[in-house]
């Protein structure tokens, strides 16, 4: 009896930890703007991703991104080969990820149309440094569809990603880095 | 037994509960992105489509158009009277495009012999990994030399044909690591007019090349090419040795040569010169991309989106 009692409130346990499908959500196509162009631009330097892929746990609030360096599309060919040649390195770094969490989940209301303030905490990887950071988004909710957005911002210097001095001047030692997705449930 | 049981279920009920954890959400994103995911191509093998004096399996990029000039000086040898060789210069200009990601066109004007020409490069293979494995990256390149200088015989019937060559070269380049590349590149050079009868209209040779990059912005290359039949009886093959700096849009690429000629049917088979004998000439490759189709524009990117 006692055995039983264990084993049916171990399996429960396990069922409340396991991840519910009908909490995941998945996008294979968000977006990731890339933008270092200094303040007096010589050229622009910015880049267009749209084949990042993201989970949301919307129970949890988890979030995960990951990008494909390689698949950055830069309005000139031989910028997008520095940029993957040069300064990130994509062969040996081949991907970008955030691995995070919603830190203030309860103030989406996922059943309710509306725009959603949310804080984000968690690592981000570059050029294969990890460092915490911290960013604000929207959530917002439109006929039961999520889509998430967020602008931020890096140091290019944090991530070890070398600007040459005679490059200092048409390029920014910040990267500005914009998101959009939207999600689906995940089958 | 009920014990074993027990720590069983614990460690059953423990273990897939930690399947749970944050972890997990990464794994599954990465099992999600390995799905129908692309080859992994190699990109840039070398900087660009040119080694030295012969083609690298590189092409210029969709819809970008590359100003090339070539310069060759005199040989070193020829003493403080040429200026060590400054005295003399021989160069080709040229415009090449990129029509696709794997076909370039290209037309060009050398001093030599007053001769044009024009070429097509075509990627077969490229090399990749991930998705698709392919070890090399192969390309074909066809070439069409005209020269226009008057015929060296004018009292016979000379025809308009009589001055031109064609090229056809198989290029096959692997990256090997981030900073070595090389090519191995079986070239046929066909002579519409030979001199005799018994003289080959084809003539068959192979190049090698590689590049060493030194830093993630220069590089040094060698470049060689074998004649397995010559043209002159005292031909000599070539071997150049050049530096490629990059600096933003422009590749500038040094070099040292023992063949003052920029065209295949040229700078495979009609050098005389050696490095032994100090026949050394020094020259430079500018290239210089403008772009002229956006390829994002088909993606169709709303920048007020965000």
């Amino acid at each position: 009896m006692k055995l039983k009692s264990i084993l049916f409130s171990s399996l429960l346990i396990t069922g409340a930890l396991t991840v519910s499908a009908q909490d995941l959500f998945l996008t294979k196509t968000a977006k990731v703007n890339f933008d270092c162009t200094p303040v007096n631009p010589v050229e622009n330097i910015d880049a267009v991703n749209n084949e990042a892929t993201s989970f949301l746990n919307k129970a949890t609030g988890e979030l995960v991104f990951a990008v494909l360096v390689k698949s950055f599309r830069f309005e000139k060919a031989l910028m997008e080969e520095h940029f993957n040649e040069n300064y990130m390195e994509s062969g040996k770094f081949p991907k970008a990820d955030f691995k995070g969490k919603i830190s203030n989940l309860s103030v989406v209301n996922f059943a309710k149309d509306g725009e959603y303030p949310v804080k984000v905490a968690g690592n981000f990887t570059l050029h294969g440094i990890t460092k915490p950071i911290n960013v604000d988004g929207t959530i917002s909710i439109k006929g039961g569809k999520i889509q998430a957005k967020s602008k931020f911002s890096v140091m290019l210097e944090d991530y070890k990603i070398d600007r040459p001095k005679v490059v200092a001047d048409k390029i920014a030692e910040k990267a500005t880095i914009s998101i959009i997705a939207a999600y689906e449930p995940k089958k | 037994m009920k014990k074993i049981l027990l720590s069983t279920c614990i460690a059953l009920s423990s273990l897939l509960s930690l399947t749970a954890q944050p972890d997990d959400l990464a794994k599954m994103l990465e099992e999600e992105m390995s799905k129908d995911s692309e080859p992994d191509y190699a990109t840039a093998t070398f900087k660009t489509t040119r080694l030295i004096n012969g083609h690298t399996v590189e092409n210029v990029a969709a819809g970008v158009l590359d100003m090339r000039i070539s310069h060759r000086f005199g040989a070193i040898n020829t003493g403080i009277k040429q200026f060590y060789g400054l005295d003399v210069a021989t160069m080709r200009v040229s415009l090449e495009y990129g029509i696709n990601r794997w076909l370039m066109i290209g037309g060009g004007r050398s001093t030599f012999e007053k001769t044009y020409d024009s070429f097509l490069k075509a990627k077969i293979l490229r090399q990749s990994k991930g998705a698709r494995n392919m070890p090399i990256t192969l390309s074909y390149l066809a070439s069409m030399q005209t020269m226009t200088i008057p015929y060296a015989n004018a009292d016979r019937t000379n025809f308009f044909t009589s001055n031109m060559f064609f090229v056809h070269q198989l290029i096959i380049g692997r990256k090997f690591n981030e900073s070595f590349s090389f090519q191995v590149s079986p070239t046929m050079v066909h002579r519409n007019l030979v001199d005799s009868i018994s003289t080959s209209h084809d003539l068959f040779s192979i190049g090698m090349g590689g590049r060493m990059k030194l830093t993630r912005r220069t590089s040094i290359n060698v470049e060689y090419f074998y004649q397995i039949n010559m043209f002159k009886p005292a031909g000599t093959n070539m071997l150049s040795i050049g530096f490629d700096i990059e600096t933003g849009g422009h590749v500038f690429q040094l070099c040292f040569t023992n063949s003052p000629y920029m065209i295949e049917k040229a700078f495979i088979h009609q050098n005389t010169g050696t490095w032994k004998a100090g026949d050394i000439i020094g020259g430079f490759n500018l290239s210089r991309n403008f772009t002229i189709r956006d390829p994002r524009e088909s993606k169709k990117v709303k920048k007020s989106e965000w």
